[in-house]
């Protein structure tokens, strides 16, 4: 994956930002993950250029706190519960059907940014069933056939 | 050593005075006690005080408490504040054992499979801490196999996360390909992304090989082509790189340096049913006439300058990957092996009648990263056939030797075939061990710039292990500055240098592993547990004891300058004509590219 | 204001300050000050809104001349926010909302009544009480670390010299030696708040013994049990006072650069800090020479990204250093071979923000709270079934009977008390036989749990006690950083030997060998967290064998909570046949058995109606039909 040129820059940007700074891959890497998202190799590897630390290592930092992501969320993330009420409520149809309307798998985000589809463990909200969260927020008995309403109306939200 | 400041520590009841800055672990093996470990190298080159088997109670006042002896000073437990040291108490006992224990319930424990079956530090810390029973069970680390590399092949699911290859990658490469990935229970030792060693900057020089305890990494092992091979009634050449005979006695249960195994292993190579058995020193004698030569050219005409040697297939992965603009620096020499392989596929196959395509070679080599280098299609220099076919290292030769149930100790010694490519001089004997190639290089330039032989014969400067070695050589008025080094994290000065365009050197040798190749990642695993017969110095003193017997070789021989060969005189007047020549250029000169990704995606 | 380049000035500065700052809360001048909480958790139920509504309402008014309105840290008392509290009365407002601005201007601003439908209602005694000091949650506090919260606007450092900051600071530069100064905080007793309670003089002379040409302080303030967060509170109510018992450590052992690590997940602390720090540097107050003294520091600020480990001191080395939060083995300790290699000590915020309390008021006043082992104060989150949910800081030594009932107000719904866990995943758990316990360091590892930071989370019989460990032990196993052997595998076998008693797969066999690993695991692990990732295992073990046994022998969970050793079922002389449990069944497994249901009037069948049954081999038991009957007729068992 080709990252844009002005990604490049600011990435190099931040590092020498920090350049005088003792030790600096941590604050390097809160400044990369708050301005784009996500930190993904690419991303290391100018890191690295910069730096002279070892890609595997920035690699080791990035999978061990759990604030830095290798990929990038959607502005909307899409929780939809996996969870054994949920389940058997069908919301694997309710992930298959937004995977088919946003051309996306779980765990994905769509090109625009705007979605992220996660399958979730038990969010504890069995009796609403099946249940997904959009950004934290619960929406109760989900089905198929309202995931097209769900996406117009984040959309909209989007064009206003 | 003198004037160390000494200290009382207590174990088990017993006082001994040990040197202050020691560690439990360390002082207590000077005493007398070997306490197990894993993540621990050598004397902190790697202690990470995680594996935990080490772990031994510092009782104060009738309470202890567990403590991993290979980072605790004896310093913090002095005998005389009444710290007494248990190894033998139950809580350290049944610890020991338990750490273990829950190594091997995240381990897969195909041991009878496992290519380091018998070499396996972590079944023998088991055997000595009593984990027999699979105690623990559960799920495991989710785990990778990755075999897409043509040097090394990485098992995650037999890591135990000592840490070892990790740091052995920066101290002697300087470039940490490898690290810790994730957290917790899904911790995994990787590339990158958990990349494959193809696809990222590993120059597969294998020394994450020699230090890692258990299978998790291993050399990519080809006996099963030879198998194959010989199946198909090809004619099977082998050729031996000088540092295998160096070593391969300890294979057998010889003491590092007891043994100039030369004789014993062609002998074995005989009786495997190799076709020919030759001597890669033939190669390097080819090599040093060709380098030499391009050395003289740069010079005369103002070339390129400092000439770099190219035998390390590590060194120019290290290059390609990372030093691209020194591309005109490089020799375009071929290693000797590669040489010797095109000569056998042309030379050779011609005056026996055979086709190209027939000769099957094969090279015995202590090196894992020689595996990728004769895949290179650059070598590839009869009908685009590779030069070599298969690779294999020291250990899979002695594997091999196991395998066909030959008694090493009983073997004769017999002598490498004469046929065309029989002699070799000293001075490719010497090839093995950091600084050989120079020295056998310089003999060979003086003679062909002055026509007289150096009358010292060896080059002493250039030899040993220091980092960096340089010396001035004066042929005849002619003074030529003159570089060794080896280990990649070395070798960066150097061409860091070179690219500041501050080297005044005209020659530099450079190798991948350090020391050279008695030290290459498929030389025999010096692991001072499994090897109860050496003394607990040996990381510090082995690649000097191997060298010694490259050197050895090298005086005891009356041949000791390349050009002195006669079956190279005698290749050169009949088939190749001059060094850096038509036909050498042709058969014995390589490329490099200037273009090779580090990470591919 | 001007910058402070003596002592003198400061003293003056300090003089002017108080002044203004008794003033305001005292009410001098027929005025008076409203101040909102903005403390985390009322930020989340709008309180910055509800400030800027009261300033746009008190304007409206015309009375901005008379009635200032700011914000200030954490009351504490987080279940009952958002708060509003006005000067001088010290009528506490709770549960504020953007619709009773109106009514607090109108009424009280202006009408000079209290509004009585804010007001806390005490859950014993059921009366409403005006006055903050009056609640009982309040009452038996002693504020040393919490100096400050909730009383001055943290984003002020007019307001924090006004009150007692920096007093220590100037004490400490123009009067007292480096070796005093430790020999105060060593004769105070004051002990690490962090965790292990290791004495802070001590660790401070450790660092100052050792020759270097450089020294660090780091203030660990990467708080992560689940439920505690009075580190937090602590730097978004007053981080001036943080920043200066930081100053003075570095005073006492010789350290001139200072490094806050804070958790990224507290981005109003954070903000604070830095804003703190910021107004220092410009007043002068940090940077070099210091009140025209030889004495030069700097503070500086890290972030954590997200990892529990970090709270261990070592891997918050090495977290600052750029590198994977892994502890280091000590020896050598951070305060002879730390940060950047360098001699570093390392303290809790709650710790730093008692020393300049110490200084100020002598380490005898300080050490005259608390018990024979552990002096002064201790700030306690207390959490889980209990009435008053929030941060409290009393005396050592003070009785969890006195911090449950008392402080606490009890157990919520009349339920019994059955454990309460302190020091989050890395404690234990204390019962009924240790409520009259005085609670210090020593007294709960004796009873084999520890201090950590002080969480105190309340469990009720409702609680089970193997689910709890389970909870714990899954934490511990997802915050694991995976260095050592013990801790990475260690825990995950253990965490799954749990699982197995929690669904009934367990057996006295299971039980006898978790025990012998967590034993293991407690001596053998590297760092203090993996050393105590077993203690919430062997605490319930210890205290609830007989809850154990039963999910191994009867494969029975006494309290109903492993799912697996429960079941949910209709009694069929107390079911209507309302349907209500059938149609809320996510997946319909209750059916109507052929039994006629009680009838809603006694004695009044109706025909058709019928009790209700559950199908256990469908049921997945999510408690959907239990809290939807309105008759009582669904039981656990």
């Amino acid at each position: 994956m080709a990252i844009r040129n002005e990604v490049v820059e600011g990435v190099k940007r931040i590092c020498d930002q920090y350049a005088n700074e003792p030790s600096p891959l941590m604050m390097i890497l809160s400044a990369v993950q708050k301005e784009y998202g996500y930190i993904p190799l690419e991303v290391q590897k100018i890191i690295s250029e910069k730096t002279g630390i070892p890609v595997a290592e920035i690699y080791g930092v990035v999978t061990f706190y759990s604030f830095f992501s290798l990929n990038p969320k959607g502005k909307y993330v899409l929780g939809i519960c996996l969870g054994t009420a949920c389940y058997v409520k069908n919301s694997q149809q309710v992930i298959d059907k937004f995977s088919q309307m946003l051309g996306i798998g779980p765990g994905e985000t769509t090109e625009d940014g705007l979605f992220t589809i996660e399958a979730v463990r038990c969010i504890g909200a069995c009796a609403l069933a099946p249940a997904m969260s959009i950004n934290g927020k619960v929406l109760p008995k989900v089905t198929p056939d309202q995931v097209g309403k769900i996406i117009d109306e984040y959309r909209a939200k989007e064009a206003q | 050593m003198e004037n160390q400041e000494m200290i009382n520590i207590n174990i088990e009841g017993r006082t001994y005075s040990v040197p202050k800055d020691m560690t439990i672990l360390e002082a207590a093996r000077k005493v007398g006690y070997n306490i197990p470990t894993l993540c621990y190298w050598n004397k902190g080159h790697n202690s990470l005080a995680s594996c935990r088997v080490c772990l031994v109670e510092v009782e104060l006042n009738g309470r202890g408490r567990l403590v991993a002896s290979c980072v605790y000073p004896v310093a913090d437990c002095p005998a005389e504040k009444g710290f007494v040291i248990r190894v033998s108490s139950p809580a350290a006992v049944a610890a020991r054992r338990a750490s273990v224990e829950l190594l091997l319930s995240n381990h897969s424990k195909d041991c009878q499979s496992c290519v380091k079956n018998g070499k396996c530090e972590l079944l023998h810390v088991a055997n000595i801490t009593g984990a027999r029973d699979n105690r623990f069970e559960g799920e495991k680390t989710p785990t990778t196999l990755d075999e897409c590399a043509p040097g090394i092949v990485r098992d995650t699911s037999k890591c135990i996360l000592c840490g070892r290859c990790i740091e052995k990658c920066k101290e002697a490469q300087g470039i940490g390909i490898l690290g810790f990935e994730k957290r917790g229970f899904n911790t995994i030792v990787a590339p990158a992304q958990n990349k494959s060693f193809a696809n990222v900057p590993c120059l597969q020089c294998g020394q994450c090989i020699e230090v890692c305890p258990t299978g998790a990494l291993s050399e990519h092992r080809e006996i099963d082509k030879i198998d194959a091979a010989m199946a198909a009634g090809k004619k099977v050449v082998v050729q031996t790189a000088p540092a295998v005979r160096a070593a391969i006695a300890e294979e057998f249960g010889h003491r590092i340096g007891e043994q100039n195994g030369t004789g014993r292993m062609v002998a074995a190579l005989h009786r495997l049913g190799f076709f020919r058995v030759f001597d890669t020193n033939f190669g390097a004698d080819l090599t040093i006439m060709e380098e030499a030569q391009e050395l003289i050219n740069r010079i005369t005409n103002k070339g390129v300058l400092p000439q770099i040697t190219s035998c390390s297939p590590g060194w120019i992965n290290y290059m390609e990957f990372f030093y691209p603009d020194l591309i005109p620096n490089v020799s375009t020499c071929k290693s000797p092996h590669e040489m010797e392989g095109a000569i056998l596929k042309s030379y050779f196959a011609k005056a026996h009648d055979l086709k190209p395509e027939d000769v099957y070679v094969v090279s015995v080599m202590p090196c894992t990263a020689k595996k990728y280098e004769a895949k290179r299609p650059q070598n590839a220099a009869v009908n685009g056939l590779p030069d070599v076919d298969a690779v294999i290292t020291t250990r899979e030769l002695a594997d091999m030797i196991k395998r066909a149930g030959i008694l090493w100790d009983e073997l004769p010694e017999e002598e490498f075939d004469q046929d065309l490519l029989g002699q070799y001089s000293g001075a490719g004997a010497i090839f093995g061990v950091t600084g050989g190639v120079m020295e056998a290089a310089l003999r060979t330039a003086y003679h062909t710039l002055t026509g007289k032989e150096y009358g010292p014969i060896e080059f002493h400067e250039v030899r040993g292990f220091k980092d960096i070695r340089e010396a001035e050589i004066d042929i005849e008025g002619t003074k030529v500055k003159v570089a060794v080094t080896s280990g990649m994290k070395n070798g960066k000065i150097l061409l860091d240098q070179i690219r500041a365009g501050k080297a005044d050197y005209a020659f530099i040798e450079i190798m991948c592993c350090p020391g050279g190749c008695i030290n290459g990642g498929g030389q025999p695993f010096v692991k001072p547990n499994l090897l109860p017969q050496e003394g607990a110095d040996i990381l510090d003193t082995y690649r000097q004891k191997r060298a010694d017997i490259l050197y050895g070789i090298d005086e005891k021989m009356t041949l000791r300058q390349s050009h002195n060969n006669p079956d190279i005189i005698k290749l050169y007047d009949e088939y190749l004509g001059k060094p850096c020549g038509h036909l050498s250029e042709e058969l014995l000169h390589t490329s490099y590219v200037d273009d090779r990704p580090c990470y591919d995606d | 204001m001007e910058r402070i380049q003596s002592a003198t000035q400061l003293e003056s500065i300090i003089a002017e300050k108080s002044k203004v700052f008794s003033d305001k809360i005292q009410g001098v001048g027929g005025k008076r000050a409203v101040v909102v909480c903005g403390g985390t958790g009322c930020l989340a139920n709008d309180s910055l809104a509800i400030e800027e509504e009261l300033i746009k309402a008190i304007k409206e008014a015309g009375l901005q001349d008379k009635i200032s309105v700011n914000h200030v840290g954490c009351f504490g008392f987080c279940s009952q926010g958002p708060f509003v509290k006005i000067f001088p009365e010290d009528t506490l407002y709770r549960a504020v909302t953007l619709k009773d601005i109106k009514q607090i201007v109108e009424d009280d601003l202006i009408g000079g009544k209290i509004c009585e439908n804010l007001l806390y209602v005490d859950p014993v005694t059921h009366e409403k009480v005006a006055r903050q000091d009056d609640i009982n949650f309040y009452k038996k506090q002693v504020r040393i670390a919490l100096h400050g919260c909730s009383l001055i606007n943290p984003e002020d450092i007019e307001e924090a010299l006004g009150y007692d900051g920096f007093k220590a600071l100037k004490k400490v530069l123009t009067t007292m030696t480096p070796q005093q100064v430790i020999d105060e905080v060593l004769a105070s007793g004051l002990r690490g708040c962090g965790g292990g309670g290791f004495p802070t003089g001590r660790k401070w002379q450790f660092a100052a013994n050792v020759k270097a040409d450089q020294k660090y302080i780091v203030c660990n303030g990467d708080e992560g049990d689940p439920g505690a967060f009075m580190d937090r509170s602590i730097l978004e109510g007053n981080p001036f006072e943080v920043i200066e018992g930081m100053m003075i450590a570095g005073y006492a052992f010789g350290a001139s650069e200072g490094y806050f690590y804070v958790r990224a997940e507290y981005p109003v602390a954070v903000h604070r800090l830095q804003l703190a720090i910021q107004a220092m540097e410009q007043v002068g107050l940090l940077g070099d020479n210091i009140l025209g003294t030889d004495f030069s520091f700097r503070a500086h600020l890290r972030l954590g990204a997200g990892a529990f480990v970090c709270g261990e001191e070592t891997a918050l080395l090495n977290s600052i250093e750029g590198k994977r939060g892994m502890p280091r083995p000590r020896p050598p300790f951070p305060a002879i071979r730390g940060l950047w290699g360098k001699p570093t000590c390392v303290n809790n915020v709650e710790t730093l923000s008692q020393v300049p309390f110490i200084l100020r008021e002598g380490a005898a006043k300080f050490a005259s709270y608390g018990t024979e082992g552990s002096k002064g104060t201790k700030v306690f989150a207390l959490g889980g079934k209990i009435n008053n949910v929030g941060l409290v800081e009393v005396p050592m030594g003070t009785t969890l009977r006195t911090l449950i009932y008392e402080i606490g107000g009890g157990i919520p719904n009349n339920k019994k008390f059955k454990a309460i866990q302190t020091g989050g995943p890395s404690g234990g758990c204390l019962t009924e036989k240790d409520l009259d316990t005085p609670i210090d360091y020593d007294t709960l590892v004796a009873r084999g749990s520890m201090m950590g930071s002080g969480g105190a989370i309340v469990m009720d019989e409702d609680n089970c006690a193997v689910d709890v460990a389970h909870f714990y032990m899954e934490f511990i196993c997802d915050e694991s950083c995976g260095k050592c052997t013990p801790c990475r595998i260690g825990t995950k076998r253990l965490f799954e030997m749990l699982t197995q008693v929690t669904e009934g797969r367990g057996t006295l066999d299971t039980l006898a060998q978790m025990k012998e690993l967590a034993t293991v695991i407690k001596s053998g692990a590297l760092c203090a967290l993996g050393q105590t990732a077993a203690n919430p295992i062997l605490s319930t073990m210890n205290n609830f064998p007989e809850e154990y046994e039963a999910h191994v022998v009867d494969k029975k969970c006494p309290a109903h909570v492993c799912k697996k050793l429960m079941s949910y079922k209709i009694q069929p002389d107390r079911c209507v046949g309302c349907t209500l449990c059938a149609r809320n069944c996510p997946v319909s497994c209750i059916h109507m058995t052929q039994i006629p249901a009680k009838p809603m009037v006694p004695g009044k069948v109706i025909p058709g109606k019928f009790a209700h049954e559950i199908d256990q081999s469908k049921c997945i038991k999510c408690g959907s039909c239990m809290s939807g009957c309105r008759f009582g007729a669904i039981i656990k068992e």
